[in-house]
């Protein structure tokens, strides 16, 4: 196999669940404070995940004190503790940036059946 | 110890750090290396070893250089550097040199020749700025004034000019190594390095 394709594959995490945009997620993320290392949850819709190897991210969003907040992770970054689905949505498109216009009751995601 | 030896450009991508920050890399593909001769001060008038890089058959060398192979050990190279050394006694020819002498963390210099451009103008070439694009402007990416008149009634040596960019010999310096895997002679420095990928490249470590 080529050599970068192989550096890449070592770096992939292989414990993240499978989700997708549309579902409800909580991310723990390591934060680093001075010495102090604490984790911090990060509870939102993904809006797009992006493809990729190492370099594969998603963007989360949440309505924080009547603002949108939206935070990119890289999907295989050590410095996420774990990943946490709360629900899966059903949803028609890949990148749900609609979500992004729309506040309250018309932000709602039908949840997703899964089998 | 060399602090130096050959390597070729496998190409960049990126790698995480313990802290969970992506940091871009390049891959180089480094050594084994094959000390060919070693130059000392008393015949040379100066200290060096020469390595060789990258294998070529013998059958496939001229006569001079399969003669000067054959001194260590008579394996053909593709690629000769040469890399100054304190004590030339601690060589010899047909001596391995190996990636060992690097730890993540060191500070190397790459060198290398950069990838050819072909004739560029001077906006590309030296980073001038460029002229209006609109307004009746006719002065697009052209070079502005390049002297004087009747005195000096010349161009002074060295104005900077339109002319041919690229396969020049290149060395960034202070590359931080972020990962050595001596096992694969693979080498992950820090950021870009000169040249395309396969370009044959000098490494040489950075004295603390």
């Amino acid at each position: 196999m080529d050599v970068l394709q192989r550096l890449e594959m070592e770096q992939l995490r292989l414990d993240m669940p499978d989700f997708r945009a549309g579902d409800t997620i909580k991310v723990h993320a390591k934060i680093k404070e001075g010495e102090k290392e604490r984790i911090q949850i990060f509870q939102g819709v993904v809006i797009k995940k992006t493809k990729g190897m190492a370099g594969a991210r998603f963007t989360v969003r949440k309505i924080s004190g009547g603002v949108g907040v939206e935070r990119i992770f890289p999907l295989n970054s050590p410095a996420i503790d774990k990943i946490e689905v709360v629900t899966r949505g059903r949803v028609r498109r890949s990148k749900i940036y609609y979500l992004r216009n729309l506040r309250g009751k018309a932000a709602r995601i039908k949840e997703r059946r899964t089998v | 110890m060399c602090d130096g030896i050959v390597g070729k450009k496998v190409g960049m991508t990126s790698v995480f750090a313990a802290d969970g920050t992506l940091v871009p890399v390049t891959v180089l593909e480094v050594g084994p290396c094959v000390v060919t001769q070693v130059k000392t001060l008393s015949v040379d008038g100066y200290n060096a070893v020469q390595v060789g890089f990258g294998a070529k058959d013998i059958k496939r060398c001229t006569k001079p250089a399969a003669g000067h192979f054959a001194k260590s050990g008579g394996s053909g190279f593709t690629t000769l550097r040469e890399f100054k050394v304190d004590a030339p006694e601690e060589y010899e020819p047909g001596q391995v040199l190996n990636l060992d002498f690097l730890q993540p963390g060191d500070k190397v210099n790459v060198s290398g020749t950069s990838k050819g451009r072909g004739f560029q103008g001077t906006i590309k070439r030296h980073g001038f700025s460029r002229g209006p694009e609109t307004h009746g402007s006719r002065n697009h990416r052209k070079p502005g004034s390049v002297g004087c008149s009747a005195w000096p009634a010349r161009i002074t040596k060295g104005k900077k000019m339109p002319g041919h960019m690229g396969v020049d010999r290149k060395t960034i310096k202070n590359l931080v190594v972020i990962d050595v895997r001596a096992e694969e002679n693979l080498l992950l420095v820090k950021g870009p390095v000169p040249g395309a990928k396969t370009g044959i490249l000098e490494i040489v470590k950075v004295a603390k």
